[in-house]
């Protein structure tokens, strides 16, 4: 149980499955499995759009099991930051996988033509995707998908848009219209293999060592999901209810991060999307919550009340990246710039900071009407911005192509780097919380904002006074039992329910006995062995610079400064041994 | 959210016989789509981890975004899938819905037919899954969508 693996050649079009308990029984599953199947798969120094890049995906021992662990990770080497990929998705995939009976699936090679996969139980099959392979829409794709295809209902389909074919180096790959392989570039990876969607489904059934102590168990977590206050702010306003917090603190990056405070916050707010737009909430499977915050935008498109109607989902992170960081008023126009976004499978925070650096530039001149085919860049201006995502996926001029290559490429082709707000050549988080989010962001151990809630310790560090080196020690506990966390997969967003107690006891429950020194050194173990695919890629520590507009600009514990980062890094590598 | 304490206990009588409840779609509007009530009644009443076992079926028509569509036994009076099977296999229920008696059952998928709201499907090991409105399933969801309610015991 929990070790099946089905490795599929894209160039050969074979697939086997193996059983690779040595690996579970040591690294649990998700994140830790994953890494390794990483070093095992992936040569040293490949491009990372070429063939040799694996897509690996996997869920844990408790996936489907337990509520709320409810997420798949994927990992491949990134060709934002050309080392570790790492991104989690949620949705019906982590069900899916587990029902179809694979704890793993790793895909190498590239086909031949555009192809899909659909797999269906034992089932695996490499189908013909020319046909959809240049349709611009994920969720035209979807649709396409779901009527040739069978596991009708409860199957899951990821899929790219035009971002991805066209290998926008931020491309994302879609997860069952709502969810996402996020930030690092998955969608450019599938492009590059010319693998336009997955659809996966399966009838399984899972039966455990003891039914009674693992039906007491899950009342227990049901009861701590529901019954408490652990997860109600996901519940309610959603992540989206940051927004008027983080304003209130000066901890919300606004106008690239000119502002860490934006005068419009009200009407992007959490509390206006819930009252004004917002349509419904839907679950990912197995999570009672239901914090997928669903909107519906109404736009007119000609007289007698004709309108064409869109659904997106929103999150905190969407609403800064396209909302306050780019000057955005009204809630509805930040829905256009999602909408766009997701239409064409590009990742929203990266494709935010894209465009905040951009309008930056023209302000001051150092980009000009020839660089962006005669678009004007303006703070503000929804149409504009909705002009320059069509070309950064259609890549029409030289400046269009750097765009679609991230700030960091970008800036360094065209200057401005002080302010181009990357860390390792992604797009920075919405936190300008303090030392510890951007320590966090530097150290990189998984993705993105959530590698170990550096702004949430940077909140603690303002009420209970924490110095640079208490700081640091809450980051790497956070780093080693996200390990854990993350290969369980459990939704970060019930990290408050899944404590070391209750992971341990869950996990007995499937016939897994760990007691907390074991998980914790699992959590060290896997967290050095993403430092060795980092390291082994490149990735050096101090050669990554923080752009000087993180001290310019007043953060939620006021002015930052450069050595207290540094300070902090130092005491990262010595404590950690990195 | 709702509290899981919903006094469902006195309700759940096993074993057939007089089973004076029965489960009701109270609020099919209100769903997530989380298959927590799925997960439920194949964890309670078929002692494993599974959609397939589970006598309530979940399931989307066209993709997440086309909403959310709730299958479960209607709790006939006059039931037709009992009247289709030609084995006697399935039987009246005091207060409505079906009991199976699998000793009986041929598999011969009449019962799935004879229900219009689909909600009869067959298990791996190609039994008839049926509900025994036992509302384990309104317990564990959490959004009021399913509610456990006493009937007229015949
Ligand atoms: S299974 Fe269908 S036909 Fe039979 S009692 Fe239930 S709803 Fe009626
Ligand atoms: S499948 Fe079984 S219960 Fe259904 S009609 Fe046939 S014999 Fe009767
Ligand atoms: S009432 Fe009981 S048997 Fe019927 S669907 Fe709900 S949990 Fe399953
Ligand atoms: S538990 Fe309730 S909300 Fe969740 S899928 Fe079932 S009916 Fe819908």
């Amino acid at each position: 149980m929990w070790s099946n693996v089905l490795y599929i050649d894209l160039e050969t079009g074979e697939h086997h499955t193996r059983d690779r308990h040595d690996l579970f029984d040591k690294y649990l599953g998700g994140t830790g499995v994953a890494t390794q199947l990483l070093l095992e798969e992936c040569p040293p120094g490949i491009d990372a759009l070429s063939p040799g890049n694996p897509i690996i995906f996997s869920i844990g021992p408790l996936t489907t099991i337990f509520p709320c662990v409810s997420k798949v990770v994927s990992m491949f080497k990134s060709p934002m930051t050309g080392e570790l990929g790492e991104s989690h998705a949620g949705g019906r995939l982590a069900m899916a996988m587990r029902f179809a009976g694979y704890d793993s699936i790793v895909i190498k090679g590239r086909a031949a033509k555009p192809t899909y996969l659909s797999i269906h139980d034992d089932e695996v099959k490499l189908k013909d995707a020319t046909s959809i392979w240049n349709l611009s829409s994920v969720e035209v794709t979807g649709k396409i998908l779901r009527e040739v295809e069978p596991g009708k209902g409860r199957r899951s389909i990821m899929r790219i848009g035009k971002a991805g074919v066209n290998q926008v180096r931020y491309a994302n790959v879609n997860v069952d219209t709502y969810r996402h392989f996020g930030r690092l570039g998955l969608g450019a990876v599938f492009g590059s293999k010319n693998l336009k969607a997955i659809v996966i489904s399966g009838t399984e059934e899972v039966e455990l060592p003891d039914m009674s102590a693992y039906k007491k168990m899950y009342s227990k977590l049901y009861e701590e999901v529901v019954d408490t206050e652990v997860m109600d702010k996901y519940h309610d306003l959603g992540t989206a209810a940051n927004i008027n917090v983080l304003n209130q603190l000066k901890g919300l990056p606004t106008k690239n991060l000119k502002q860490s405070h934006f005068e419009n916050a009200e009407s992007i707010s959490g509390e206006y999307f819930a009252d004004n737009l917002l349509l419904r909430k839907i679950a990912c499977s197995n999570c009672p919550i239901g914090c997928i915050h669903i909107a519906m935008l109404k736009t007119p498109f000609q007289k007698g009340h004709e309108f064409e109607v869109s659904h997106i989902s929103y999150d905190y992170e969407l609403i800064y990246s396209l909302g306050t960081n780019l000057g955005i008023t009204m809630g509805e126009d930040v829905l256009r710039l999602i909408d766009r976004c997701e239409q064409y499978g590009l990742d929203i925070m990266s494709t935010g900071g894209v465009l905040a650096w951009a309008t930056e530039m023209y302000e001051r001149d150092l980009i000009t009407p020839p660089d962006t085919l005669g678009i004007s860049l303006r703070w503000g201006d929804t149409d504009n911005y909705l002009k320059i995502i069509d070309r950064i996926v259609d890549m029409p001029n030289k400046f269009y192509k750097a765009l679609a290559k991230g700030t960091a490429v970008a800036a360094a082709e065209y200057g401005g780097k002080e302010f181009a707000l990357n860390l390792g050549r992604l797009e920075i988080a919405g936190y300008h919380t303090g030392p510890a989010s951007i320590v966090g962001q530097i150290v990189g151990v998984r993705h993105s904002h959530l590698d170990n809630g550096g702004y949430s310790i940077d909140q603690k560090a303002s009420s209970q006074q924490l110095n640079e080196e208490q700081m640091v020690d809450k980051l790497i506990y956070e780093d080693y039992w996200r390990m854990i966390n993350n290969s369980l997969v459990c939704c970060l967003f019930a990290r408050g329910v899944y404590g070391e107690q209750n992971m341990i006891d869950a996990l007995e429950c499937v016939g897994i006995k760990k007691t907390r020194d074991d998980l914790e050194a699992i959590g060290k173990e896997i967290f050095l062995a993403k430092y060795a695919f980092k390291e082994r890629e490149g990735f050096d520590m101090d050669n990554i610079s923080v752009p000087a507009r993180f001290f310019e600009t007043v953060s939620q514990l006021g002015m930052l400064k450069e050595d207290t980062v540094k300070n902090m890094l130092k005491l990262y590598r010595k404590k950690t041994g990195i | 959210m709702k509290s899981i304490s919903v006094p469902y206990a006195k309700l759940n009588v096993k074993g057939g016989g007089v089973m004076p409840a029965k489960i009701k779609v109270a609020n099919p509007n209100r769903c997530i789509g989380c298959y927590s009530c799925m997960l439920a009644c194949s964890r309670a009443n078929a002692d494993s981890v599974s959609l397939i076992d589970s006598a309530i079926d979940i399931r989307t028509s066209g993709g997440i975004e086309s909403g959310i569509g709730i299958i479960v036994c209607r709790s006939c009076i006059d039931p037709p899938c009992a009247r289709a099977c030609p084995t006697g296999a399935l039987a009246p229920r005091n207060g409505g819905g079906v009991v199976l008696n699998k000793n009986l059952c041929d598999s011969c998928g009449v019962c799935a037919d004879a229900c219009l709201p689909r909600a009869i499907h067959f298990d791996r090991a190609d039994m008839p899954v049926i509900c025994i409105h036992c509302g384990v399933c309104a317990r564990f969801c959490s959004h009021d969508v399913l509610e456990i309610r006493k009937t007229e015991v015949l």
